[in-house]
């Protein structure tokens, strides 16, 4: 009963959402107050069914309703709550809900938070919106129905996939989702400044915290999506340029250069046309992302089960949305034209080469996960693109980025001066070199890949540091120009000082690991790093729904114990495939990361995989640093004075009226 | 407003059209089928560094009078991680003998991620270069090679390797040419 009570609470939604998509719009063309003052209930009715749904969805798992198919094929009796929760948008099914609930969620902040806005803006906002429900909506109920029954109900499910019984995985698609599906606010609002004609500022502003927000749920989202492959794939890998993980770094990339060049657009009114094909981009490639992982054209661990059908409706909704919004930038673009100028050394300058940087980046990463798919519909055969061809395309790419990033903070808009950049960044540039010259001496041997990389590092922290420096040096009152610094600034200079530590994270990383197999019987100790790792032994454990061989290695370093690990091999029992469960001391300066292979004759032996890890918490401290920094700066006083002074003029207008 | 302009603003859109056409064309692709030229010729001879023991080589040669597999893959290759599950459990019948190809690779990877995820190969030879991948005419990773006691390349399988082609196309194709006279 509470399944279909879900299923109708969907197919209501689809019905707001048309609702929505339309009349607003409708309204806000000819004028009709009326009919665009639908599109904040609409936005209300439609998060309340998909609450209904969603809940109906969480309701079957609780209660173990194996005769939903959806939950008799992702969930078990034995498997932990917590996991039953996240079960629910574990597999293809589910993380549609998920994404639609999210959108629906998004909607109603944007007519919650936007009541600032013009009545027609907000009116053709809300559609835009209303119409990517449409398209998700009509996705789940006509190829991927989460609440379809199975006659008659198995006793008991299969399991959810043991891979995602993971803290990290449980948290990652929900924050990666609050990311993809925030870009359509991003996007809602181009196609709805496309569709009124007028690109000016305050499109640029409205647009702005909005958009940062996404971009930092989608920081989020991927820094967790990493350190759950770390922590669960059991390599100590933490990238894998896999098709899914680029499909969620090209929107990022691409966000993250219209994060940028929003500023531009709203201070300097530049960029315009180029800004709103940014945020058209980087929906667009996050719908691509959901193409890709569920079409079938492309294999990657991630993939769910593909079914043509699906590839075919996703490809359709993907040339009703992407095509109708390009054709209607064709249209509307031409005439828009920014009549600013810049000289080559100012902040505008630079930024524009940050656009450049990343969409070329991004564009490089497309044709990588996409090449093998070219080269098989030219019918010239069949390649695999691999970690050799990112890595060699990424990094020269994103040095001089890195490059730029303090800097151009410090640049003045419209024209600033060589030689006053070059007074703030001379003692940076002379600290950076020495650091990169001798720090690497601290490990134990020296390469030019760590003496890049922490040089790096330093240049962009201190230049960003110098920033913050500028904006109180040689003032009457530091104090009180601190203070008005806006936290947006404050925001920027946290997020590039987050690039300074995934850097060093990176660099450290990638130069200093330390990776062993040994051998090990209970005893018997092996020293990595300088650290001794005992076995202890092995031991079979039972978990509620597995069973585990787990070892126990103490860990010791100048006569002091420093940690005792227990990596486990777990069966579990209904899917039956092996994982290798991974223990970890984790530190800021070094991980040390045990994992168990097979067992090694009769004697307790076990083979047992050693690795140190200096500095690899860095690379995921930098994407919080980034997440943080983009919290702070959409939070920014400016955003809220100017929804409160929009909402005053426009009750005064209301007044005047009456 | 000028004609150049409107093209210019024209232009994501025409790119975006290329992009759906590419689509429904990988729609209709399989990406795991195509015809190898190299079925019945005579599998190309190479002699390479072993994974495991880089001082020793593998060569073709060892292999002559029986019936093998030759499995190219990597640990850069995504799909290959897939496939190897089913490899480790076939390993374990015996029944046929694996070389495993570690193409395009670095062999420290290799042997991380073998370890990380099973090792079902007899011996594994190194092709660092990828020389011997252009030889065999390997198009993508992983691809599987079945040789019969004479040399002759008698099957290719492009991508992992099924379930269900393991147990009807390739079980029944190697029992057969292990009965073959040598």
């Amino acid at each position: 009963m509470i399944p279909e009570l879900g299923h109708f609470a969907l197919i209501l939604a689809l019905a707001v959402a048309l609702v929505q998509a339309s009349v607003p719009l409708v309204g806000a063309q000819l004028g009709i107050e009326r009919w665009m003052r639908i599109a904040r209930p609409a936005a209300w009715a439609l998060m309340l069914c998909m609450a209904v749904a969603f809940g109906a969805l969480s309701w079957a798992f609780v209660h173990d309703d194996f005769s939903v198919l959806y939950v008799a094929n992702n969930s078990n009796t034995a498997l932990p709550l917590v996991y039953k929760l996240s079960a629910v948008w574990g597999s293809h099914e589910g993380s549609l809900l998920l994404w639609a609930t999210v959108l629906s969620l998004w909607t109603v902040a944007v007519s919650l938070f936007g009541r600032g806005l013009p009545l027609a803006m907000l009116s053709r906002v809300l559609s835009v919106m209303g119409m990517v429900s449409i398209g998700f909506l009509l996705f789940m109920l006509l190829t991927s129905n989460p609440f379809e029954r199975v006659l008659p109900p198995p006793l008991e499910g299969r399991d959810l996939n043991p891979l995602l019984q993971d803290p990290g995985m449980a948290m990652h698609p929900p924050m990666l989702y609050m990311g993809y599906v925030g870009f359509s606010v991003a996007f809602a609002f181009a196609i709805a400044a496309l569709i009124d004609g007028r690109l000016d500022a305050a499109w640029a502003r409205w647009s702005r915290p909005w958009t940062t927000v996404a971009w930092m749920f989608l920081t989020l989202g991927i820094t967790l999506g990493s350190w759950w492959a770390y922590n669960e794939l059991g390599w100590g890998g933490w990238w894998f340029w896999d098709p899914v993980e680029n499909a969620s770094f090209m929107p990022w990339l691409v966000g993250t250069a219209l994060v940028h060049s929003l500023a531009v657009t709203e201070k300097r009114g530049a960029f315009k046309a180029w800004t709103v094909l940014l945020a058209v981009f980087a929906f667009s490639l996050s719908l691509l992302g959901t193409f890709l992982v569920r079409s079938g054209v492309l294999t990657s661990v991630h993939a769910f089960a593909t079914d043509p059908a699906r590839g075919l409706f996703i490809l359709a909704f993907l040339g009703v949305v992407v095509g109708g919004s390009l054709l209607l930038y064709a249209w509307r673009a031409p005439a828009v034209r920014s009549h600013v100028h810049f000289s080559p050394v100012s902040r505008e300058a630079v930024l524009l080469l940050n656009n450049l940087l990343l969409v070329v980046t991004a564009a490089s990463i497309l044709l990588g996960t996409l090449y093998p798919l070219i080269v098989d519909a030219l019918g010239v055969g069949k390649i695999s693109v691999g970690a050799p061809y990112f890595n060699a395309v990424f990094v020269p790419l994103t040095l001089p980025l890195a490059f730029l990033v303090g800097v151009g903070a410090m640049l003045r808009w419209k024209q600033d001066r060589l030689e006053r950049i070059w007074r703030h960044a001379r003692w940076p540039a002379a600290v950076s070199l020495l650091a990169g010259l001798v720090l690497p001496l601290l490990f134990d041997h020296w390469t030019w890949q760590a003496a890049l990389g922490i040089g790096l590092a330093c240049w962009v922290g201190l230049t960003t540091l110098e920033g913050l420096r500028d904006r109180w040096a040689g003032r009457s009152r530091p104090l009180a120009a601190l203070a008005r610094t806006p936290r947006a600034f404050y925001g920027m200079s946290l997020a590039h000082f987050g690039i300074a530590v995934f850097v060093t994270g990176i660099a450290l990383t990638t130069t200093y690991s330390l990776e062993k197999d040994v051998r090990l019987a209970p005893g018997e100790s092996y020293v990595l790093g300088g650290y001794e790792f005992r076995m202890l032994g092995v031991h079979p454990v039972h978990g509620p729904n597995y069973e585990a061989q787990q070892g126990t290695l103490e860990v010791w370093r100048a006569g002091r114990r420093v940690a005792v690990l227990h990596p486990e091999k777990r069966v579990y029992r209904v899917q039956r495939n092996p994982m290798t469960e991974a223990a970890i001391d984790a530190g800021v300066l070094r991980d040390l990361f045990v994992a168990l292979g097979e067992p090694l004759g009769s004697d307790g032996a076990w083979s047992v995989r050693l690795y140190y890890k200096p500095f690899i918490r860095w690379i995921w401290s930098g994407g919080l640093f980034m997440a943080v920094g983009g919290l702070l700066a959409a939070t920014d006083r400016r955003y809220r004075q100017l929804v409160r002074r929009d909402a005053r003029a426009m009750l005064e207008a209301v007044e005047a009226t009456a | 407003m000028n004609r150049k302009r409107i093209l210019l603003f024209s232009l994501p859109l025409l790119f975006f059209g290329l992009l759906v056409a590419l689509f429904l064309r990988g729609l209709e692709l399989d990406p795991r089928r195509v015809p190898s030229p190299l079925i019945g010729k005579p599998a190309p001879t190479f002699t390479l560094p072993r994974l495991h023991d880089p001082a020793k080589t593998f060569s073709t040669a060892e292999m002559k009078g029986k019936v093998w597999l030759l499995n190219v893959w990597a640990s850069w290759c995504v799909a290959c991680r897939d496939e190897q599950p089913l490899l480790v459990d076939f390993a374990q019948r015996h029944l046929v003998p694996i070389v495993g190809l570690d193409y395009k690779d670095d062999p420290r990877d290799g042997k991380r991620w073998l370890a990380a995820l099973g090792d079902p190969y007899d011996v594994i030879a190194v092709d660092a270069s990828g020389r011997v991948g252009i030889d065999w005419g390997v198009y993508g990773v992983p691809e599987t090679f079945v040789i019969d006691k004479h040399g002759i390349i008698r099957h290719k399988v492009i991508g992992p390797i099924q379930p269900e082609i393991l147990e009807h196309r390739l079980l029944p194709l190697i029992r057969r040419l292990q009965e073959e006279p040598a």
